[in-house]
């Protein structure tokens, strides 16, 4: 029984099961796990599911389809683990974990910081809505606002062109020379490493500002001056 | 005969979507379109009371769902509107009943049947607002000028983008103009500053929307109602009709017709 006639694993875990899928097309994994399923109904029959989908990509409506079908079979999907970034922003969009193992603050970070250099910034082009939280070890860069309810939290400087109204955190590793910068600074909540600043007042003319911690360490955002 | 599917909902609980679904309906039905209501509240059933059919329920969504009857059976038919029906939530049974495919199935069904089917989704962003955007074509959310239902709907309108389900529409319910004058609350602009979506109403506060539910005959039926207007201008707008929004400022004239009347005594 070697692996190309039996591309799916299934391994029992502390908290339900794990399911791996081999190599090969997702039009052709997909029923062969379907097939599996079928097969053992009364040993799916509501499990708890994480799966891993190797470097397969999968959009927004093959997730939702498969975990609707997974759903009538009594199943529920809770994880899907990927290599594939995509599948993995997927399965967040979704609200799905992409970890098995980390506690929970972890599942939004999607790189390490080992391949990517200081000087390397995530670029979201895209309001941020409520409930969309960004964790990053680099700068993050948005093209877009940041509303009630948002988070970014990155360990570089965060820019946003754009309204921030939500909560912005940078230099979350105790990076104090971090600073954030945005066409509208009115946010919830501003953090620079472990600096915390109240809801800043909203201002009647919105103007560029930076935000960056002064000498004695308190949290202060200037108007942004033309050099 | 091919319906569209429209979802309302909120996030937010209480800012209107019942009552916007059986106005948006009656108005849709009154224009001579073919309407099926679908109550997606299970277990939490609303929408036959507000429009006024709470003793005609028979079957309800879920025994058409686990085949206790034919769709046709579970379609109770409007007693002002011959052409406006409703499938009733099921009132003993919870959220689990339905799956998303489920829902799928049966707008599939109703698709020859009707011109327009309206689902009323449960409040909330869990299980019960997955099977209720699950068939939509379309989905209006729906918020009040309020911060907190404002924050609501502009998570669902992030979710509803996760989930591809194209650009949603916006209403914005229980708005006061004279208060919005005094800045004592958010203004439509301000919603719509923050939310950047297509608005497709505005509903003026009115008492009379309440006096409406509670009897079981929604405003979109009176003709003198400011707030029965927004509703069949939005069921407009829905059948493609470029319709203007309502001033809502004439509070000034009114008042000034009063002062006239006064004046004159």
């Amino acid at each position: 029984m070697d692996e190309q006639t039996f591309p799916i694993q299934i391994k029992g875990l502390r908290d339900g099961l794990l399911i791996t899928l081999g190599d090969g097309e997702w039009a052709v994994l997909e029923p062969v796990l379907f097939e599996q399923i079928q097969s053992q109904q009364a040993f799916f029959r509501g499990a708890r599911v994480a799966l891993d989908v190797g470097p397969q990509i999968l959009r927004v409506n093959e997730l939702v389809s498969l975990r609707d079908k997974l759903s009538e079979q009594g199943i529920s999907l809770w994880a899907v683990l990927s290599e594939s970034p995509t599948t993995e922003k997927t399965a967040q969009l979704l609200g799905l974990a992409t970890r098995i193992s980390k506690p929970r603050p972890e599942e939004t970070r999607q790189f390490s910081v080992d391949d990517l250099g200081d000087e390397t910034a995530l670029f979201i082009s895209k309001t941020l809505r409520s409930g969309t939280r960004i964790e990053f070890p680099g700068h993050v860069v948005v093209f877009g606002d940041v509303n009630p309810g948002a988070e970014i939290v990155a360990e570089g400087n965060v820019l946003v062109w754009g309204r921030v109204r939500g909560m912005v955190h940078a230099g979350a590793k105790g990076d104090t020379s971090a600073y954030i910068c945005a066409l509208d600074l009115s946010p919830t909540q501003l953090r620079i490493a472990n600096e915390v600043s109240a809801a800043l007042e909203p201002q009647n003319n919105p103007r560029p500002e930076v935000a960056s911690l002064n000498e004695d360490g308190k949290l202060q955002s200037v108007p942004w001056q033309p050099s | 005969m091919s319906a569209k599917i429209v979802t309302i909902t909120s996030g937010k609980g209480g800012v209107g979507k019942t009552t916007a679904v059986a106005n948006i309906a009656v108005a849709l039905a009154s224009n001579g379109a073919k309407v099926c209501c679908i109550d997606g509240d299970i277990g939490l059933r609303n929408l036959d009371v507000v429009m006024g059919l709470e003793n005609r329920i028979v079957y309800d969504l879920v025994d058409v769902i686990e085949g206790r009857c034919r769709l046709r059976q579970a379609m109770i038919r409007d007693k002002r509107l011959a052409e406006l029906y409703l499938i009733p939530a099921a009132q003993t049974r919870d959220k689990s009943a339905v799956s998303p495919s489920d829902m799928v199935r049966l707008a599939d069904e109703l698709r020859s049947e009707v011109d327009w089917v309206l689902i009323d989704s449960p409040a909330g962003i869990e299980r019960g607002f997955r099977y209720a955007i699950a068939a939509a074509d379309q989905v209006l959310v729906i918020t009040n000028p309020e911060v907190s239902a404002v924050r609501d709907a502009d998570r669902v309108i992030g979710l509803l983008e996760a989930e591809e389900k194209g650009p949603a529409s916006l209403i914005i319910n229980r708005l006061n103009p004279s208060m919005v004058k005094n800045h004592d609350m958010l203004s439509a602009e301000d919603v719509l500053d923050l939310l950047a979506v297509r608005l497709i109403g505005i509903v003026p506060e009115d008492e009379t929307v309440i006096v409406g539910t509670n009897r079981g005959s929604p405003i979109a039926l009176e003709a003198k109602s400011k707030a029965g207007q927004a509703f069949r201008n939005i069921a407009l707008r829905l059948q493609g009709q470029d319709v203007p929004f309502l001033d809502l400022d004439s509070q000034g004239t009114l008042w000034a017709r009063i002062q006239r009347i006064a004046g004159r005594k």
